[in-house]
Protein backbone atom coordinates (compact mmCIF):
# COMPACT_ATOMS: atom_id res chain seq x y z
CA UNK A 1 0.00 0.00 0.00
CA UNK A 2 1.18 3.47 -0.78
CA UNK A 3 2.53 5.80 1.87
CA UNK A 4 0.76 9.14 1.63
CA UNK A 5 1.83 11.93 3.94
CA UNK A 6 -0.49 14.41 5.54
CA UNK A 7 -0.74 17.80 3.96
CA UNK A 8 -0.73 20.60 6.51
CA UNK A 9 -1.86 23.27 4.04
CA UNK A 10 -5.35 23.70 2.70
CA UNK A 11 -5.97 21.38 -0.22
CA UNK A 12 -6.25 22.74 -3.73
CA UNK A 13 -7.37 19.41 -5.06
CA UNK A 14 -7.97 15.91 -3.80
CA UNK A 15 -7.57 12.86 -6.01
CA UNK A 16 -9.54 9.85 -4.81
CA UNK A 17 -9.08 6.33 -6.17
CA UNK A 18 -8.45 7.61 -9.69
CA UNK A 19 -8.24 4.96 -12.39
CA UNK A 20 -7.60 5.95 -15.96
CA UNK A 21 -7.71 3.74 -19.06
CA UNK A 22 -6.66 4.85 -22.55
CA UNK A 23 -9.02 4.01 -25.40
CA UNK A 24 -6.51 1.68 -27.00
CA UNK A 25 -5.56 -0.15 -23.78
CA UNK A 26 -7.14 -2.99 -21.82
CA UNK A 27 -5.30 -2.29 -18.59
CA UNK A 28 -5.70 0.98 -16.71
CA UNK A 29 -2.69 3.28 -16.95
CA UNK A 30 -3.44 4.77 -13.54
CA UNK A 31 -4.42 2.43 -10.72
CA UNK A 32 -6.44 3.68 -7.74
CA UNK A 33 -4.42 6.81 -7.18
CA UNK A 34 -5.31 8.86 -4.11
CA UNK A 35 -3.45 11.99 -3.16
CA UNK A 36 -4.00 15.55 -2.01
CA UNK A 37 -2.55 18.57 -3.82
CA UNK A 38 -1.60 21.26 -1.33
CA UNK A 39 -2.64 24.84 -1.93
CA UNK A 40 0.05 27.41 -2.77
CA UNK A 41 2.72 24.75 -2.88
CA UNK A 42 4.57 22.87 -5.56
CA UNK A 43 3.87 19.15 -5.83
CA UNK A 44 6.30 17.26 -8.05
CA UNK A 45 5.56 13.93 -9.68
CA UNK A 46 8.58 11.75 -10.42
CA UNK A 47 9.07 8.23 -11.69
CA UNK A 48 10.49 6.31 -14.64
CA UNK A 49 9.21 6.82 -18.19
CA UNK A 50 5.78 5.33 -18.72
CA UNK A 51 4.91 5.32 -15.03
CA UNK A 52 1.84 7.45 -15.63
CA UNK A 53 2.92 10.80 -14.24
CA UNK A 54 1.94 12.78 -17.35
CA UNK A 55 -1.25 10.72 -17.65
CA UNK A 56 -2.15 11.70 -14.08
CA UNK A 57 -1.36 15.36 -14.77
CA UNK A 58 -3.50 15.39 -17.91
CA UNK A 59 -6.41 13.89 -15.97
CA UNK A 60 -6.54 16.95 -13.75
CA UNK A 61 -7.57 19.30 -16.58
CA UNK A 62 -9.34 16.50 -18.46
CA UNK A 63 -6.98 16.82 -21.43
CA UNK A 64 -7.67 13.15 -22.20
CA UNK A 65 -11.19 14.12 -23.21
CA UNK A 66 -9.82 15.59 -26.46
CA UNK A 67 -9.36 12.04 -27.69
CA UNK A 68 -12.38 9.75 -27.76
CA UNK A 69 -12.69 6.56 -25.81
CA UNK A 70 -10.53 7.37 -22.78
CA UNK A 71 -12.10 6.42 -19.47
CA UNK A 72 -11.82 7.78 -15.92
CA UNK A 73 -13.00 6.13 -12.70
CA UNK A 74 -12.80 7.53 -9.20
CA UNK A 75 -12.93 11.19 -8.24
CA UNK A 76 -10.94 14.38 -8.41
CA UNK A 77 -12.44 16.79 -5.92
CA UNK A 78 -11.94 20.47 -6.73
CA UNK A 79 -13.87 23.25 -5.01
CA UNK A 80 -16.20 20.67 -3.49
CA UNK A 81 -17.19 18.96 -6.72
CA UNK A 82 -15.99 15.93 -8.64
CA UNK A 83 -14.50 17.30 -11.86
CA UNK A 84 -14.58 13.87 -13.48
CA UNK A 85 -18.35 14.18 -13.54
CA UNK A 86 -19.79 13.99 -17.05
CA UNK A 87 -21.58 17.31 -16.48
CA UNK A 88 -18.36 19.19 -15.68
CA UNK A 89 -17.90 22.33 -17.83
CA UNK A 90 -14.48 21.60 -19.33
CA UNK A 91 -13.99 25.11 -20.72
CA UNK A 92 -14.44 26.59 -17.29
CA UNK A 93 -12.35 23.86 -15.67
CA UNK A 94 -9.43 24.53 -18.00
CA UNK A 95 -9.59 28.25 -17.33
CA UNK A 96 -9.15 27.49 -13.62
CA UNK A 97 -6.57 24.75 -14.11
CA UNK A 98 -3.92 25.86 -16.60
CA UNK A 99 -1.23 23.80 -18.27
CA UNK A 100 2.35 24.21 -19.52
CA UNK A 101 3.69 21.64 -21.98
CA UNK A 102 6.96 19.78 -22.65
CA UNK A 103 7.81 22.09 -25.49
CA UNK A 104 7.13 25.82 -25.80
CA UNK A 105 3.90 26.24 -27.74
CA UNK A 106 3.81 29.83 -28.92
CA UNK A 107 0.76 30.33 -31.12
CA UNK A 108 1.27 31.65 -34.66
CA UNK A 109 0.48 35.24 -33.61
CA UNK A 110 2.14 38.22 -31.92
CA UNK A 111 3.52 38.16 -28.37
CA UNK A 112 0.69 40.43 -27.23
CA UNK A 113 -1.98 38.25 -28.87
CA UNK A 114 -0.48 35.09 -27.41
CA UNK A 115 -0.76 36.34 -23.85
CA UNK A 116 -4.15 37.94 -24.46
CA UNK A 117 -5.49 34.78 -26.08
CA UNK A 118 -7.09 33.19 -23.02
CA UNK A 119 -8.54 36.54 -21.98
CA UNK A 120 -10.07 37.11 -25.39
CA UNK A 121 -11.59 33.63 -25.28
CA UNK A 122 -13.35 34.76 -22.13
CA UNK A 123 -14.81 37.66 -24.04
CA UNK A 124 -12.66 40.44 -22.64
CA UNK A 125 -12.50 43.07 -25.39
CA UNK A 126 -11.52 46.24 -23.57
CA UNK A 127 -8.11 47.22 -25.00
CA UNK A 128 -6.82 48.88 -21.82
CA UNK A 129 -7.81 45.96 -19.64
CA UNK A 130 -6.21 43.49 -22.05
CA UNK A 131 -3.03 45.55 -22.14
CA UNK A 132 -2.84 45.83 -18.37
CA UNK A 133 -3.40 42.14 -17.79
CA UNK A 134 -0.91 41.15 -20.48
CA UNK A 135 1.70 43.41 -18.90
CA UNK A 136 1.01 41.96 -15.46
CA UNK A 137 1.19 38.36 -16.68
CA UNK A 138 4.43 39.03 -18.58
CA UNK A 139 5.88 40.74 -15.50
CA UNK A 140 4.90 37.81 -13.29
CA UNK A 141 6.47 35.44 -15.79
CA UNK A 142 9.69 37.48 -15.63
CA UNK A 143 9.79 38.26 -19.32
CA UNK A 144 8.24 41.72 -19.54
CA UNK A 145 11.55 43.58 -19.76
CA UNK A 146 12.71 41.43 -22.64
CA UNK A 147 9.60 41.74 -24.76
CA UNK A 148 7.99 45.05 -23.87
CA UNK A 149 9.41 46.77 -26.96
CA UNK A 150 8.31 44.07 -29.37
CA UNK A 151 4.85 43.04 -28.24
CA UNK A 152 3.60 43.23 -31.81
CA UNK A 153 6.31 40.87 -33.10
CA UNK A 154 5.69 37.22 -33.96
CA UNK A 155 6.08 35.11 -30.82
CA UNK A 156 7.94 32.44 -32.77
CA UNK A 157 10.89 34.81 -33.03
CA UNK A 158 11.64 34.39 -29.31
CA UNK A 159 14.18 31.88 -27.98
CA UNK A 160 12.98 28.57 -26.53
CA UNK A 161 13.34 29.71 -22.94
CA UNK A 162 11.56 32.98 -23.69
CA UNK A 163 8.77 31.13 -25.47
CA UNK A 164 8.26 28.86 -22.47
CA UNK A 165 8.02 31.89 -20.17
CA UNK A 166 5.61 33.42 -22.67
CA UNK A 167 3.50 30.26 -22.38
CA UNK A 168 3.58 30.60 -18.61
CA UNK A 169 2.52 34.24 -18.92
CA UNK A 170 -0.29 33.16 -21.23
CA UNK A 171 -1.42 30.57 -18.71
CA UNK A 172 -1.34 32.89 -15.68
CA UNK A 173 -3.00 35.75 -17.55
CA UNK A 174 -6.37 34.07 -17.05
CA UNK A 175 -5.60 33.80 -13.31
CA UNK A 176 -5.96 30.07 -12.77
CA UNK A 177 -5.98 28.54 -9.30
CA UNK A 178 -3.89 25.56 -10.30
CA UNK A 179 -1.09 25.27 -12.86
CA UNK A 180 0.02 21.94 -14.28
CA UNK A 181 3.57 21.73 -15.65
CA UNK A 182 4.28 18.74 -17.88
CA UNK A 183 8.10 18.45 -17.99
CA UNK A 184 8.33 22.16 -18.80
CA UNK A 185 12.12 22.26 -19.18
CA UNK A 186 12.74 19.08 -21.14
CA UNK A 187 13.34 21.05 -24.35
CA UNK A 188 15.36 23.86 -22.76
CA UNK A 189 19.03 24.62 -22.12
CA UNK A 190 20.36 24.70 -18.51
CA UNK A 191 20.16 28.47 -18.11
CA UNK A 192 16.58 28.68 -19.38
CA UNK A 193 15.76 25.70 -17.14
CA UNK A 194 17.07 27.55 -14.12
CA UNK A 195 14.93 30.56 -15.04
CA UNK A 196 11.79 28.42 -15.30
CA UNK A 197 12.55 26.69 -11.98
CA UNK A 198 12.92 30.03 -10.20
CA UNK A 199 9.68 31.15 -11.77
CA UNK A 200 7.86 28.04 -10.55
CA UNK A 201 8.90 28.65 -6.95
CA UNK A 202 7.82 32.30 -7.19
CA UNK A 203 4.47 31.50 -8.76
CA UNK A 204 3.32 29.33 -5.88
CA UNK A 205 2.39 32.45 -3.91
CA UNK A 206 -0.46 32.88 -6.34
CA UNK A 207 -1.27 29.43 -7.64
CA UNK A 208 -1.01 25.80 -6.62
CA UNK A 209 1.40 23.91 -8.82
CA UNK A 210 1.77 20.31 -9.93
CA UNK A 211 4.91 19.61 -11.92
CA UNK A 212 5.85 16.42 -13.73
CA UNK A 213 9.58 15.99 -14.17
CA UNK A 214 11.95 13.25 -15.21
CA UNK A 215 14.67 15.08 -13.35
CA UNK A 216 14.88 14.24 -9.63
CA UNK A 217 17.17 17.18 -8.87
CA UNK A 218 14.58 19.46 -10.36
CA UNK A 219 11.89 17.96 -8.16
CA UNK A 220 14.14 18.41 -5.13
CA UNK A 221 14.89 22.03 -6.04
CA UNK A 222 11.41 23.33 -6.77
CA UNK A 223 8.86 21.26 -4.88
CA UNK A 224 7.37 21.14 -1.40
CA UNK A 225 5.82 17.73 -1.90
CA UNK A 226 6.98 14.92 -4.13
CA UNK A 227 5.02 11.93 -5.37
CA UNK A 228 6.85 8.89 -6.69
CA UNK A 229 4.95 6.87 -9.26
CA UNK A 230 5.73 3.44 -10.64
CA UNK A 231 3.78 1.33 -13.16
CA UNK A 232 0.64 3.43 -12.87
CA UNK A 233 0.60 3.49 -9.10
CA UNK A 234 1.47 6.21 -6.65
CA UNK A 235 4.05 4.54 -4.41
CA UNK A 236 4.73 7.40 -2.05
CA UNK A 237 3.82 11.01 -1.48
CA UNK A 238 5.95 12.90 1.00
CA UNK A 239 7.36 16.27 1.94
CA UNK A 240 10.16 16.72 -0.57
CA UNK A 241 12.97 17.07 1.98
CA UNK A 242 11.79 13.90 3.73
CA UNK A 243 11.11 11.81 0.64
CA UNK A 244 14.57 12.37 -0.77
CA UNK A 245 16.35 11.84 2.56
CA UNK A 246 14.30 9.21 4.36
CA UNK A 247 11.90 7.58 1.93
CA UNK A 248 9.29 5.35 3.54
CA UNK A 249 9.02 2.88 0.71
CA UNK A 250 11.79 0.60 -0.47
CA UNK A 251 10.89 1.21 -4.14
CA UNK A 252 11.20 4.95 -3.68
CA UNK A 253 14.60 4.52 -2.11
CA UNK A 254 15.79 2.31 -4.94
CA UNK A 255 14.58 4.82 -7.52
CA UNK A 256 16.10 7.91 -5.92
CA UNK A 257 19.40 6.16 -5.35
CA UNK A 258 19.50 5.24 -9.00
CA UNK A 259 19.04 1.47 -8.72
CA UNK A 260 16.56 1.60 -11.59
CA UNK A 261 14.96 4.23 -13.71
CA UNK B 1 35.56 -1.30 -57.75
CA UNK B 2 32.73 -0.15 -55.46
CA UNK B 3 33.84 3.37 -56.19
CA UNK B 4 33.36 2.89 -59.91
CA UNK B 5 29.88 1.45 -59.39
CA UNK B 6 29.04 4.38 -57.13
CA UNK B 7 30.24 6.75 -59.82
CA UNK B 8 28.24 5.08 -62.55
CA UNK B 9 25.17 5.13 -60.37
CA UNK B 10 25.62 8.78 -59.39
CA UNK B 11 26.16 9.89 -62.95
CA UNK B 12 23.29 7.94 -64.43
CA UNK B 13 20.82 9.35 -61.88
CA UNK B 14 22.20 12.81 -62.60
CA UNK B 15 21.66 12.26 -66.31
CA UNK B 16 18.06 11.15 -65.76
CA UNK B 17 17.38 14.19 -63.59
CA UNK B 18 18.84 16.53 -66.20
CA UNK B 19 16.69 14.87 -68.85
CA UNK B 20 13.59 16.09 -67.06
CA UNK B 21 14.82 19.67 -67.21
CA UNK B 22 15.77 19.16 -70.83
CA UNK B 23 12.28 17.89 -71.77
CA UNK B 24 10.67 20.89 -70.12
CA UNK B 25 12.94 23.25 -72.01
CA UNK B 26 12.30 21.33 -75.20
CA UNK B 27 8.53 21.64 -74.89
CA UNK B 28 8.88 25.37 -74.30
CA UNK B 29 11.11 25.72 -77.35
CA UNK B 30 8.79 23.78 -79.63
CA UNK B 31 5.76 25.74 -78.51
CA UNK B 32 7.62 28.99 -78.95
CA UNK B 33 8.95 28.15 -82.43
CA UNK B 34 5.62 26.93 -83.69
CA UNK B 35 3.91 30.05 -82.32
CA UNK B 36 6.25 32.46 -84.09
CA UNK B 37 4.13 32.79 -87.21
CA UNK B 38 1.03 33.60 -85.20
CA UNK B 39 2.92 36.06 -82.98
CA UNK B 40 4.35 37.88 -86.01
CA UNK B 41 0.97 38.02 -87.72
CA UNK B 42 -1.23 39.13 -84.82
CA UNK B 43 1.14 40.53 -82.18
CA UNK B 44 -0.66 41.52 -79.02
CA UNK B 45 -4.00 41.48 -80.83
CA UNK B 46 -3.90 37.73 -80.37
CA UNK B 47 -4.74 38.01 -76.67
CA UNK B 48 -7.12 40.97 -76.89
CA UNK B 49 -9.17 39.98 -79.91
CA UNK B 50 -11.98 37.47 -79.50
CA UNK B 51 -12.75 36.89 -83.16
CA UNK B 52 -11.70 33.34 -84.02
CA UNK B 53 -12.51 32.74 -87.68
CA UNK B 54 -10.46 30.00 -89.35
CA UNK B 55 -12.15 30.63 -92.72
CA UNK B 56 -10.95 34.27 -92.65
CA UNK B 57 -7.57 33.41 -91.15
CA UNK B 58 -8.36 35.64 -88.16
CA UNK B 59 -7.38 34.27 -84.80
CA UNK B 60 -7.92 35.97 -81.45
CA UNK B 61 -7.54 34.06 -78.20
CA UNK B 62 -9.45 36.42 -75.93
CA UNK B 63 -12.58 34.24 -75.76
CA UNK B 64 -10.59 31.11 -74.97
CA UNK B 65 -8.51 32.88 -72.33
CA UNK B 66 -11.60 34.41 -70.73
CA UNK B 67 -13.30 31.00 -70.91
CA UNK B 68 -10.43 29.43 -69.01
CA UNK B 69 -10.43 32.22 -66.46
CA UNK B 70 -14.20 32.28 -65.93
CA UNK B 71 -14.68 28.51 -65.76
CA UNK B 72 -11.78 28.18 -63.36
CA UNK B 73 -13.05 31.08 -61.26
CA UNK B 74 -16.50 29.50 -61.10
CA UNK B 75 -14.99 26.16 -60.12
CA UNK B 76 -12.92 27.77 -57.38
CA UNK B 77 -15.87 29.73 -55.98
CA UNK B 78 -17.89 26.54 -55.79
CA UNK B 79 -15.15 24.19 -54.63
CA UNK B 80 -13.09 26.19 -52.12
CA UNK B 81 -15.67 26.53 -49.32
CA UNK B 82 -16.71 22.90 -49.63
CA UNK B 83 -13.12 21.66 -49.75
CA UNK B 84 -12.16 23.68 -46.66
CA UNK B 85 -15.23 22.38 -44.85
CA UNK B 86 -14.41 18.79 -45.74
CA UNK B 87 -10.78 19.31 -44.69
CA UNK B 88 -11.77 20.81 -41.33
CA UNK B 89 -14.17 17.94 -40.74
CA UNK B 90 -11.57 15.31 -41.62
CA UNK B 91 -8.69 16.80 -39.70
CA UNK B 92 -10.43 18.17 -36.61
CA UNK B 93 -13.99 16.99 -36.18
CA UNK B 94 -14.52 13.48 -37.53
CA UNK B 95 -14.30 10.55 -35.15
CA UNK B 96 -11.09 8.56 -35.55
CA UNK B 97 -13.05 5.63 -36.96
CA UNK B 98 -14.55 7.85 -39.66
CA UNK B 99 -11.35 9.66 -40.65
CA UNK B 100 -9.69 6.78 -42.46
CA UNK B 101 -12.61 5.54 -44.61
CA UNK B 102 -13.79 9.02 -45.59
CA UNK B 103 -10.22 10.15 -46.20
CA UNK B 104 -9.50 7.18 -48.45
CA UNK B 105 -12.70 7.59 -50.44
CA UNK B 106 -11.82 11.22 -51.09
CA UNK B 107 -8.41 10.20 -52.34
CA UNK B 108 -10.09 7.61 -54.58
CA UNK B 109 -12.39 10.28 -55.98
CA UNK B 110 -9.30 12.33 -56.78
CA UNK B 111 -7.99 9.40 -58.80
CA UNK B 112 -10.98 9.21 -61.16
CA UNK B 113 -9.76 10.05 -64.69
CA UNK B 114 -11.11 13.42 -65.77
CA UNK B 115 -12.68 12.05 -68.95
CA UNK B 116 -15.12 10.20 -66.70
CA UNK B 117 -16.10 13.43 -64.98
CA UNK B 118 -16.68 14.83 -68.47
CA UNK B 119 -18.94 11.97 -69.56
CA UNK B 120 -20.81 12.01 -66.30
CA UNK B 121 -21.24 15.78 -66.59
CA UNK B 122 -22.54 15.55 -70.13
CA UNK B 123 -25.14 12.89 -69.43
CA UNK B 124 -26.11 13.85 -65.91
CA UNK B 125 -25.46 17.55 -65.35
CA UNK B 126 -26.26 18.99 -68.76
CA UNK B 127 -29.97 17.99 -68.55
CA UNK B 128 -30.23 19.32 -65.00
CA UNK B 129 -28.69 22.68 -65.90
CA UNK B 130 -30.91 22.86 -68.99
CA UNK B 131 -34.02 22.26 -66.89
CA UNK B 132 -33.10 24.78 -64.22
CA UNK B 133 -31.40 27.60 -66.14
CA UNK B 134 -32.59 27.07 -69.70
CA UNK B 135 -30.32 27.18 -72.74
CA UNK B 136 -28.96 23.95 -74.13
CA UNK B 137 -27.27 22.90 -70.93
CA UNK B 138 -23.82 22.91 -72.46
CA UNK B 139 -21.83 25.95 -71.46
CA UNK B 140 -19.76 27.86 -68.97
CA UNK B 141 -21.89 27.11 -65.91
CA UNK B 142 -21.90 23.35 -66.47
CA UNK B 143 -18.16 23.44 -67.12
CA UNK B 144 -17.59 25.35 -63.89
CA UNK B 145 -19.67 22.89 -61.89
CA UNK B 146 -18.04 19.80 -63.38
CA UNK B 147 -14.60 21.35 -62.86
CA UNK B 148 -15.50 22.15 -59.25
CA UNK B 149 -16.58 18.57 -58.59
CA UNK B 150 -13.44 17.31 -60.28
CA UNK B 151 -10.94 19.40 -58.30
CA UNK B 152 -12.81 19.16 -55.00
CA UNK B 153 -11.40 15.81 -53.78
CA UNK B 154 -7.82 16.79 -54.57
CA UNK B 155 -8.30 20.19 -52.97
CA UNK B 156 -9.89 18.71 -49.84
CA UNK B 157 -7.22 16.03 -49.47
CA UNK B 158 -4.29 18.44 -49.80
CA UNK B 159 -5.96 21.01 -47.53
CA UNK B 160 -6.53 18.30 -44.93
CA UNK B 161 -2.88 17.28 -45.16
CA UNK B 162 -1.89 20.90 -44.58
CA UNK B 163 -4.16 21.15 -41.54
CA UNK B 164 -2.84 17.86 -40.16
CA UNK B 165 0.61 19.42 -39.86
CA UNK B 166 -0.62 21.50 -36.92
CA UNK B 167 1.14 19.95 -33.90
CA UNK B 168 -1.23 18.37 -31.35
CA UNK B 169 0.63 20.09 -28.55
CA UNK B 170 -0.22 23.48 -30.07
CA UNK B 171 -3.90 22.62 -30.24
CA UNK B 172 -3.83 21.21 -26.72
CA UNK B 173 -2.30 24.48 -25.50
CA UNK B 174 -5.29 26.37 -26.83
CA UNK B 175 -7.75 23.87 -25.36
CA UNK B 176 -5.87 24.19 -22.05
CA UNK B 177 -6.70 27.90 -22.02
CA UNK B 178 -10.40 27.16 -22.29
CA UNK B 179 -10.74 27.14 -26.06
CA UNK B 180 -13.63 25.42 -27.80
CA UNK B 181 -13.14 23.26 -30.88
CA UNK B 182 -14.16 26.18 -33.08
CA UNK B 183 -11.76 28.56 -31.29
CA UNK B 184 -8.91 26.14 -31.88
CA UNK B 185 -9.74 25.62 -35.56
CA UNK B 186 -10.09 29.36 -36.20
CA UNK B 187 -7.17 30.64 -34.13
CA UNK B 188 -4.64 27.83 -34.26
CA UNK B 189 -5.21 25.27 -37.02
CA UNK B 190 -6.08 27.66 -39.85
CA UNK B 191 -3.43 30.31 -39.08
CA UNK B 192 -0.77 27.65 -38.53
CA UNK B 193 -1.49 25.86 -41.79
CA UNK B 194 -2.50 28.96 -43.77
CA UNK B 195 0.41 28.81 -46.19
CA UNK B 196 -0.20 25.13 -46.85
CA UNK B 197 -3.91 25.69 -47.39
CA UNK B 198 -3.34 28.51 -49.87
CA UNK B 199 -0.75 26.34 -51.60
CA UNK B 200 -3.27 23.50 -51.86
CA UNK B 201 -5.91 25.81 -53.30
CA UNK B 202 -3.51 27.19 -55.88
CA UNK B 203 -2.36 23.71 -56.91
CA UNK B 204 -6.00 22.82 -57.46
CA UNK B 205 -6.42 26.04 -59.43
CA UNK B 206 -3.51 24.97 -61.61
CA UNK B 207 -5.21 21.66 -62.32
CA UNK B 208 -8.51 23.34 -63.11
CA UNK B 209 -7.09 25.83 -65.57
CA UNK B 210 -5.32 23.16 -67.61
CA UNK B 211 -8.12 20.62 -67.39
CA UNK B 212 -9.14 19.40 -70.82
CA UNK B 213 -11.27 16.30 -70.96
CA UNK B 214 -13.74 17.08 -68.19
CA UNK B 215 -14.68 20.42 -69.74
CA UNK B 216 -14.40 19.51 -73.41
CA UNK B 217 -17.56 17.45 -73.03
CA UNK B 218 -19.66 20.18 -71.51
CA UNK B 219 -18.20 23.52 -72.64
CA UNK B 220 -19.34 23.73 -76.27
CA UNK B 221 -16.35 25.24 -78.11
CA UNK B 222 -17.92 28.54 -79.12
CA UNK B 223 -15.48 31.46 -79.39
CA UNK B 224 -17.62 34.16 -77.87
CA UNK B 225 -17.35 36.06 -74.61
CA UNK B 226 -20.74 36.12 -72.96
CA UNK B 227 -21.80 37.07 -69.46
CA UNK B 228 -24.68 34.64 -69.76
CA UNK B 229 -23.11 31.62 -68.13
CA UNK B 230 -25.62 29.20 -69.63
CA UNK B 231 -24.28 29.94 -73.11
CA UNK B 232 -21.77 27.61 -74.77
CA UNK B 233 -18.23 28.93 -74.58
CA UNK B 234 -14.68 27.69 -74.89
CA UNK B 235 -11.43 27.60 -73.00
CA UNK B 236 -7.82 27.17 -74.07
CA UNK B 237 -7.60 23.41 -73.57
CA UNK B 238 -11.07 22.87 -75.06
CA UNK B 239 -10.08 24.76 -78.20
CA UNK B 240 -6.87 22.77 -78.49
CA UNK B 241 -8.61 19.44 -78.05
CA UNK B 242 -11.33 20.25 -80.56
CA UNK B 243 -9.42 22.03 -83.29
CA UNK B 244 -6.01 20.51 -83.75
CA UNK B 245 -7.28 17.96 -86.21
CA UNK B 246 -8.98 20.70 -88.22
CA UNK B 247 -6.02 23.05 -88.45
CA UNK B 248 -5.51 23.10 -92.19
CA UNK B 249 -3.39 26.21 -92.61
CA UNK B 250 -0.02 27.16 -91.17
CA UNK B 251 -1.45 30.19 -89.45
CA UNK B 252 -4.29 28.20 -87.86
CA UNK B 253 -1.76 25.62 -86.66
CA UNK B 254 0.56 28.29 -85.31
CA UNK B 255 -2.29 30.08 -83.53
CA UNK B 256 -3.19 26.88 -81.68
CA UNK B 257 0.45 26.56 -80.64
CA UNK B 258 0.42 30.10 -79.32
CA UNK B 259 -2.70 29.22 -77.31
CA UNK B 260 -0.85 26.23 -75.88
CA UNK B 261 2.11 28.42 -75.01
CA UNK B 262 -0.15 30.85 -73.17
CA UNK B 263 -1.70 27.95 -71.23
CA UNK B 264 1.71 26.55 -70.36
CA UNK B 265 2.93 29.92 -69.08
CA UNK B 266 -0.22 30.40 -66.99
CA UNK B 267 -0.01 26.91 -65.48
CA UNK B 268 3.71 27.22 -64.87
CA UNK B 269 3.25 30.52 -63.07
CA UNK B 270 0.43 29.22 -60.91
CA UNK B 271 2.18 26.02 -59.88
CA UNK B 272 5.41 27.92 -59.22
CA UNK B 273 3.66 30.35 -56.93
CA UNK B 274 2.12 27.44 -55.02
CA UNK B 275 5.31 25.40 -54.81
CA UNK B 276 7.92 28.00 -54.14
CA UNK B 277 5.99 30.51 -52.13
CA UNK B 278 3.35 28.66 -50.15
CA UNK B 279 4.48 25.05 -49.94
CA UNK B 280 7.99 25.61 -48.67
CA UNK B 281 8.82 23.42 -45.73
CA UNK B 282 7.70 25.10 -42.55
CA UNK B 283 9.90 24.95 -39.53
CA UNK B 284 8.25 22.83 -36.92
CA UNK B 285 7.23 23.90 -33.44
Amino acid sequence: MATICNVSEEKALEIKKLQFTYASADEPSLKEISMPIAKNSVTALIGPSGCGKSTLLRSINRMHDLYPGNKYEGEIIYNGRNILDAKEDLINLRINIGMIFQKPTAFPMSIMDNVAYGLKLQGIKNKTELKDRVEKALTDAAIWKEVKDRLKHDANGLSGGQQQRLCIARAIAVEPEILLFDEPTSALDPISTQGIEELVTELKEKVSIVIVTHNMQQAARVSDYTGFMYLGELIELGKTEELFVTPAEKLTEEYITGKFG
Amino acid sequence: MTKIIDNIFANSTRLIAITVLFITAWIFTVLFQESLLSMQTFGLDFVTESKWAPNLEKFGAFAAIMGSVISTFLAMVLAVPVAIGVAIFLSEIAHERLKAPVGVSIELLAAIPSVIYGMWGLFYFVPIIRDIFGGIGIGMLTAGIVLAIMILPFMAAVTRDAMNTTPDILKESAYALGGTKWDVIRDIVIPYSKAGIIGALILALGRAIGETMAVTFVMGNVHKVSWDLTQPATSIPVTLANEFTEADTDLYFSSLFELALILLVISFTIISIAKFYFLRRKRSV
